[in-house]
């Protein structure tokens, strides 16, 4: 979730790897659905009867497969006698059901950790990052400027022309910069100017 | 990959947008990680390109052959030029075609060229559907969380905390393991006191809920809020919106979704499940070079990836792909009618793997009976659909005048307090009803349900007698006390609905329409429905039911009036027609009820049109000022496109530049005084003979690259762009040939030629500018701002708000 990670994702892009990577995630993300299904707890049949005559209404679930999901197979014992069980069974209703608790399980704890981890990017945007900005010399006077001038001396300040940002912090922060101007610009745009999206 | 030979700027290079290149000191940063665009949005000159940190590498090739990276790409708010895309891919695909006779890997890379698509929609399909089982079975669960905890695991919501336990008869919906916030703080349920506290964790938890997403979105991508389909049309259109479909836009927008939907909002998330599928579209288009390069190729595969989007929502494959052709799209060639299909099957495969709905079923709200209706039921059928046209007409004034007052007035500058406040209310009032309490995809679904004997539901509370009943048919019944109560509740309820949606739709969080109106539609269609069955039941001897509704026959299905009302609120409000009803079919998985919903589809549709002519996207989009020139209506007025062109009669003449006279000094202060995106070519200012027509764009970036790396290019250069450049004594600086991003084929029609020809050629076309010529010399242009501008003035709306160029 850190902008560098589109970037450096966009920049392998190119190659044949990433369809291969991108298959590999996709596979890991239906994994869980796929294997953990079958898990004993997690397939029902479920029938409910009603009230019939002088005898209260009931609910039984039984662990059968989907074509012995019928009256006759899961309402045990059978509470009325042999000639009235057909005339019980057309009131039930029966049903069967199947869920994966290890799907649901995955995936509210990876919404909730993703929730999470963009909470705290966004506390350590607004919290920790103008601290740490603070003695970098060169983006102290350029707080007044425009935003244009800004991104041009931005530009000409950090490397010489042709050179290669080669240490990963260079680029993770060109990156995030780039990044917060462009939201900056997308903020400015729907909020502001109510251009779009109003 | 090097290909040469190439005119008119299709460009097969081999750096890709991806990098940045360092042109003339400034950065020309082509990233796409994020659709970066340069940010000279205001288009003031040549100089304000951004910089960024990285220098990426720069592959300097034969200038005269090899396009330059850069050239060929538009800037942010421009329309692309449709024929030049499509021509660009056609070389392309006659290149690797030429090629794949040569070896071996030449033809492997022809074969793999072709499958690519099929390959890039199964992706779609994987990851759509993938992130809608994720936004389902989270919304699900954290709409529960306001209400209660599960102790057997906090994952689970309310159904399936109860799946488990054994429950009696009589208390079928509860179980031990829930606990609701009263029970889990005070440790008891009923009484006065324990509803305070769960109304109180009712509106606390609705509004941390709404507050966290429209702070992630402000604080992350603002483009994330909205509806999104009005943004998505005018994309597939053809105009630029850089970082609309981002990566950062498709998190923040699922995230954020499931929150604003939780918080008992009265929104839905079919529209937003639209933006997200094409936002994954476009972040798999990047593996592709075909589509990554290619920006009408690239609006193929977003038509798809919308029709895959609905076909998630609804679990309807088909209507997704007739949604996509009718709604969204702008072209649709039968290529991608196919290719769209198969994105919207792999992708209703995926959900239907991931089963977040526990019986394998796609929708919270499928319908599984079939009952038979009669023919007389159709006059409260159309009665419907005048009501959801009627509703459709009203929604759509309140809710536009009510945008524009939050654009022009204060009221736009305070986005999260606007939220806050609209949660609050929604929440306070929706509480106390149990029908605006639960979710609005269960409360559609328990007006769909026919009643049975074992729905235990207040509205199901019908006057029973068990000793004649035969099996599970019910016969229609007297309404019991339970039904009454149902009935009034469920008016107040639609009264809250159909005001609070108004001012809901379209605040800064993510938020759909379908679900509400389906809601409004549906409590209407129940309470018609349920007034119609008492009355045959009551009155089953009058002369309209004696022939079919007898006693004891259970001839009125309340279920199928509230599809139907649904059905009809929802055409009346987006005017959708043939996609609204195969959705609904695909929904109630029968052909028994298309007779019904046609009728009242048709009927909402004709009173919604008669009222105001466009639909809630159209009407979105004209609001916002998008340029999108309507597909569907006609032109019909006798102006001439000596009218409509620029320059008009008391401007200045029009900026040509000619084919070998100018030098770049000239053409430079010409790029900087006038902000146009492209300029005509001519042989001279005195001939005023059309060669062709340059971009800005493409200009300045082969200027600004020739004076930089080509030897001997100053300002008193010549700019030459045709193949034979004039000869020129040897003491004068080399010259700058340009022909290879001159378009050679520009249209042009006549000053004669009617108006109503032109926007035909615009809209077919998808032109961005067409030239107009007198007796074979150039006289003006006419760009599709000036259409747009004309078709307002004609319509008599206000030419001025077309914003964008």
């Amino acid at each position: 979730l850190f902008p560098q990670a589109p970037t450096m994702f966009a920049q392998c892009s190119r190659n044949s790897v990433s369809p291969m990577v991108l298959l590999v995630v996709l596979g890991c993300l239906l994994c869980p659905p796929a294997q953990a299904s079958k898990s004993s707890e997690d397939i029902r049949c479920k029938c409910i009867c009603p009230p019939y005559r002088n005898i209260s209404g009931h609910i039984y679930n039984k662990n059968v497969s989907q074509k012995d999901c019928n009256c006759l197979h899961v309402v045990e014992p059978m509470p009325v006698p042999g000639n009235d069980v057909e005339a019980y069974c057309l009131l039930c209703e029966c049903k069967y059901e199947e869920r994966s608790t290890t799907t649901i399980k995955v995936i509210i704890i990876i919404y909730l950790s993703v929730v999470g981890a963009l909470l705290l990017y966004m506390a350590f945007l607004v919290l920790v990052d103008p601290l740490i900005r603070k003695p970098d010399p060169y983006t102290q006077p350029l707080h007044n400027e425009e935003e244009s001038e800004d991104t041009r001396s931005l530009a000409a300040v950090p490397t010489p022309a042709g050179a290669r940002a080669n240490t990963v912090l260079e680029r993770v922060e060109g990156a995030q910069q780039r990044w917060k101007r462009q939201v900056q610009e997308q903020r400015k745009t729907v909020f502001d100017r109510h251009k779009m999206l109003s | 990959m090097d290909q040469k030979g190439y005119r008119r700027g299709s460009f097969q290079s081999s750096t890709s947008d991806e990098d940045m290149l360092e042109i003339a000191g400034a950065s020309v940063d082509l990233s796409t990680a994020d659709d970066d665009p340069p940010l000279d949005r205001e288009m003031g000159g040549f100089s304000t390109y951004n910089g960024g940190g990285m220098n990426g590498k720069s592959t300097m090739m034969d200038f005269l052959e090899e396009p330059l990276p850069g050239v060929g790409t538009y800037e942010d708010f421009n329309t692309i030029d449709w024929v030049r895309e499509k021509s660009r891919d056609r070389d392309r695909h006659r290149e690797i075609t030429n090629r794949s006779k040569e070896s071996t890997w030449a033809l492997l890379h022809s074969v793999s060229d072709a499958f690519s698509g099929w390959l890039l929609m199964l992706f779609i399909g994987l990851l759509a559907g993938s992130l809608a089982g994720l936004i389902d079975i989270s919304a699900h669960w954290m709409t529960d969380l306001k209400e209660g905890v599960c102790l057997a695991g906090f994952w689970f919501n309310h159904e399936h905390c109860c799946w488990k336990s054994n429950t009696t008869f009589t208390d079928r919906d509860k179980c031990p393991e829930w606990k609701s916030w009263s029970q889990l703080i005070l440790g008891y349920g009923e009484g006065a006191f324990a509803y305070i506290l769960n109304y109180f964790m009712y509106v606390v938890w609705a509004l941390m809920f709404s507050l966290l997403a429209v702070l992630l979105v402000k604080g992350f991508a603002p483009y994330a809020c909205g509806s999104g389909i009005p943004e998505i049309k005018t994309i597939l259109s053809g105009f630029i919106i850089r970082g609309y479909l981002g990566k950062w836009t498709l998190v923040i927008k699922t995230i954020t979704l499931v929150l604003a939907v939780s918080s008992g909002l009265s929104l839905g998330k079919e529209g937003p499940l639209v933006h997200v599928a094409c936002c994954c579209g476009n972040i798999l288009c990047h593996l592709f070079t075909k589509y990554r390069k290619n920006e009408a190729k690239r609006r193929e595969v977003l038509s798809a990836a919308a029709a895959a989007g609905v076909s998630v929502a609804f679990g309807a494959p088909i209507g997704g792909v007739l949604f996509s052709l009718e709604e969204v799209s702008y072209y649709f060639p039968l290529k991608t009618l196919w290719r769209s299909f198969f994105a919207a099957l792999v992708a209703a495969f995926t959900l239907r793997s991931i089963n977040p709905f526990g019986n394998s079923r796609l929708v919270l709200f499928y319908v599984e009976f079939h009952m038979p209706w009669h023919l007389l039921e159709l006059v409260p059928f159309i009665l419907l659909g005048i009501f959801g046209g009627l509703w459709g007409a009203f929604f759509i004034r309140s809710n536009i005048a009510w945008c524009r007052r939050r654009k022009t007035t204060r009221l736009g500058k305070y986005p999260v307090l606007e939220v806050f406040v609209v949660t609050a209310i929604t929440a306070i009032l929706a509480f106390p009803n149990e029908y605006t309490r639960m979710s609005t995809s269960e409360l559609i679904s328990e007006l769909f349900n026919d009643c049975g004997i074992l729905d235990s539901s207040k509205l199901c509370e019908y006057v029973n007698d068990f000793n004649s009943t035969n099996g599970d048919d019910l016969p229609d019944r007297a309404a019991g006390p339970g039904v009454y109560t149902a009935m009034w509740q469920l008016a107040l309820a639609l009264v809250m609905k159909v005001f609070i949606t108004i001012f809901t739709f379209g605040m800064k969080v993510p938020s759909g329409l379908f679900i509400p109106s389906m809601a409004v539609g549906a409590i209407a269609g129940r309470l018609l429905g349920v007034a119609v069955e008492q009355l045959a039941f009551y009155h089953h001897d009058w002369a309209i039911f004696s022939g079919w509704c007898s006693q004891g026959a259970d001839c009125i299905t309340p279920g199928l009036y509230a599809m139907v009302g649904a059905a009809a609120c929802l055409g009346g409000v987006t005017r959708m027609t043939v996609s609204l009803v195969v959705i609904m079919f695909e929904l109630t998985g029968g052909l028994e009820y298309i007779v019904p919903l046609m009728a009242a589809a048709m009927t909402s549709k004709w009173v919604a049109d008669a009222i105001g002519r466009e639909g809630i996207y159209d009407a979105h989009i004209r609001l916002n000022g998008y340029p999108f020139l309507e597909a569907k209506e006609e032109f019909s007025h006798k102006t001439r496109a000596m009218d409509v062109m620029r320059p008009r009669k008391n401007d200045p003449p029009l900026t040509v530049i000619t084919q070998d006279s100018m030098t770049v000094e000239d053409v430079e202060t010409i790029v900087t005084k006038t902000t146009y995106s492209g300029y005509p070519v001519v042989v001279s200012r005195a001939s005023q003979r059309l060669v062709g027509f340059v971009l800005r764009r493409d200009l300045i970036i082969s200027i600004e690259n020739a004076r930089k790396k080509q030897d001997g290019i100053v300002s008193t250069s010549i700019i030459c762009f045709t193949d034979y450049c004039p000869p020129l004594p040897p003491s004068s600086p080399s010259v700058l040939k340009l022909r290879s991003i001159l378009d050679l084929s520009p249209f042009t029609v006549t000053d004669e030629t009617p108006m109503e020809i032109v926007v035909d050629i615009f809209r077919k076309l998808g032109l961005r500018q067409c030239l107009v010529t007198h007796n074979g010399k150039l006289l003006g242009i006419i760009t599709k701002k000036d259409v747009l501008k004309h078709i307002a003035q004609m319509a008599n709306q206000d030419p001025e708000s077309i914003l964008f160029n």
